[in-house]
């Protein structure tokens, strides 16, 4: 991914050689202060004890992470047993993340392949159509496949009066829901980045391959995919972190039942749980997990790259 | 001779390609056309009408969209010009300026917002503007999505100044012209449509987010979304229909325009 990016590792023009400090503070500035500073608060606030109706007593205390993951009863007092609750929500997370992933990798390889093979005028009008959902508010989009899916939404209407289902399917408020919801969320952050590679692609290495004899599929599993992996790779991860820690598509999709990460962590500071500590204890696991999945991410680029 | 397989073609790619589209389509348009249901229940159609766009602007609710409109658009255009100046600054730091201190850790940096999740930026950021005994308010909102619309400025703006060769400014600074010169009379003309593109994109990124300035927003002050958000709490009705087709005609006129900014560089070039 060298070059085009702006990561100024190229060649360096020196126009304004001596000024790279103060141009570059406004940002460091901006970003350290309300970004940099604040995760650090966060990890602070998760080692304290909780006020109720929200805030924090400066007492340095376990007790968010305790409560994370060990049961010690109602009164605190019994021998402490794994607690399921917010571990399953946590894995609901990351089944629902991986799952949205898979189906917009399946779904967006053949669109991304099919647009970037388009002779060069057609080709920018595909991609245009692509990209016009990636720019539409994400809450309008969900509000859409709200009121798509209900019960008595459109899409039941038409199939009863189709005849083609007797009573209505019954989709809101389940984990299909939210899974649709997310891959729908998703879905052109898939294809843009393997868009990118398929153009970058040499489709001489296809013509070779088909003179080896090599089939269709061969050449495809064989040659194509590992050539645009850092594409494949870059997709899965623009769909899977989001996913992740998405808060819309389980909230107005899902229901109290498919309660993902980002719901959980929003009523420790908007809802009635109103516990300051856990919820930015477990905003700390989430960046923690989002962070390892981002270094594996770095290090097989950086693998590509030798 | 018989004649060779196109190697780029795949059976069956061209169809999912439509079923791609569909999908990303599909929930939109169908919500575009039950906007002009002239009926109050949302899902039994009752002829063409522009009923609910009355009802966004004179109903009972307009005051409250109204209000809403107006924040989510003063927050937007200030957030979008701040994080504009600041990626345009940025940029020219990373790509003319050699090398200095502190330059290695800048571009991640400057990508830390797009990494983050976004619930994780917004207990972040409610949690230090309490700590600070800050108000959360609308300069809260406004500094935080200054600071998440950094990256998404930066980034076109800093491709289209790679694609700049600076032979340009070395040419006027040989015919005498000063760096700021230079820049403000040579680099900042060549790098319009960058900076045009940097903006419309942090623009509707700030007008599109909700869970950061759900978060940060305060009691009282809502923008576009949070409005919609609180009204979609008790059911979608038929006004809500109605402004999301107007926002969904909003994001497609700045796509637009970002794309033609796109051509206007491609075409000087």
């Amino acid at each position: 991914m060298a070059g085009g990016l702006g990561q100024g590792t190229g060649k360096s023009a020196r126009t304004y050689a001596g000024l790279g400090v103060p141009l570059i503070l406004p940002a460091w500035l901006i970003i350290g202060i309300f970004l940099v500073v604040p995760i650090l608060i966060m990890l602070v606030y998760s080692f304290l004890t909780k006020e109720f109706r929200g805030g924090v007593i400066w007492e340095p205390t376990l007790a968010a992470y305790d409560q994370f993951f060990f049961d010690r009863g109602l009164f605190g007092d019994e021998p402490p047993k794994i607690e399921w609750t917010y571990i399953l929500i946590f894995w609901r997370s990351i089944w629902q993340a991986g799952l949205a992933t898979v189906l917009c990798l399946l779904i967006g390889f053949p669109t991304a392949w099919f647009i970037a093979t388009r002779p060069p005028n057609s080709r920018t009008i595909w991609l245009f159509l692509i990209t016009v959902p990636y720019w539409v508010n994400l809450l309008i989009r969900t509000i859409s496949m709200k009121f798509l899916i209900r019960d008595n939404g459109p899409l039941n209407q038409w199939l009863l009066d189709a005849g083609l289902i007797s009573e209505p399917i019954h989709v809101i408020n389940t984990a299909t829901a939210v899974q649709l919801g997310l891959f729908y969320s998703y879905l052109p952050f898939m294809v843009l980045p393997i868009y990118a590679a398929v153009e970058r692609y040499n489709f001489a290495l296809s013509e070779a391959a088909a003179d080896l004899y090599a089939s269709r599929w061969v050449t495809l599993t064989q040659v194509i995919i590992p050539s645009v992996k850092p594409g494949i790779i870059a997709g899965c991860i623009l769909v899977f972190v989001p996913s992740l820690g998405a808060f819309l598509a389980p909230d107005l999709l899902g229901g109290a039942k498919n309660f993902m990460i980002g719901s959980l962590i929003e009523e420790q500071f908007k809802g009635a749980a109103g516990n300051w500590p856990f919820g930015a204890a477990a905003a700390m696991i989430l960046l923690t997990m989002v962070l390892i999945v981002l270094i594996f991410y770095a290090r097989s680029q950086a693998r590509g790259a030798r | 001779m018989a004649k060779k397989p196109d190697l780029r073609r795949f059976p069956g790619f061209y169809g999912i390609t439509l079923l791609c589209l569909f999908l990303l389509y599909a929930p939109l348009i169908i919500v575009a056309i039950y906007s002009f249901n002239d009926s109050q229940s949302i899902t039994i159609w009752g002829g063409a009408s522009l009923r609910w766009y009355e009802d966004v602007f004179w109903g009972l609710e307009a005051d409250k969209f109204k209000q809403a409109a107006v924040n989510s658009l003063t927050i937007a255009v200030t957030a979008a010009i701040a994080a504009t100046i600041i990626a345009t600054m940025a940029a020219t730091a990373m790509l003319r300026a050699g090398s200095f201190r502190g330059k290695g850790a800048s571009f991640a940096l400057i990508n830390l917002p797009l990494m983050v999740p976004e619930i994780v930026t917004a207990v972040a950021t409610l949690i230090f503007f309490s700590a600070i005994g800050f108000t959360t308010g609308i300069m809260t909102i406004l500094v935080a999505h200054i600071v998440f619309c950094i990256p998404f400025a930066y980034l076109p703006i800093a491709a289209r100044m790679e694609g700049i060769e600076d032979v340009y400014e070395q040419a006027a600074q040989d015919l005498y012209a000063t760096r700021w010169e230079a820049f403000r009379l040579v680099l900042l003309p060549l790098m319009m449509p960058g900076i045009i593109s940097g903006f419309l994109l942090a623009f509707i990124i700030s007008l599109d987010d909700f869970i950061i300035t759900n978060f940060v927003k305060g009691a009282g002050v809502e923008t576009l979304p949070t409005a919609i958000f609180g009204a979609v709490k008790q059911g979608i009705k038929p006004n809500i229909m109605a402004i999301s087709t107007l926002l969904l005609l909003v994001s497609i006129l700045f796509v637009t325009l970002s794309y033609f900014a796109g051509r206007m560089g491609q075409n000087r070039q």
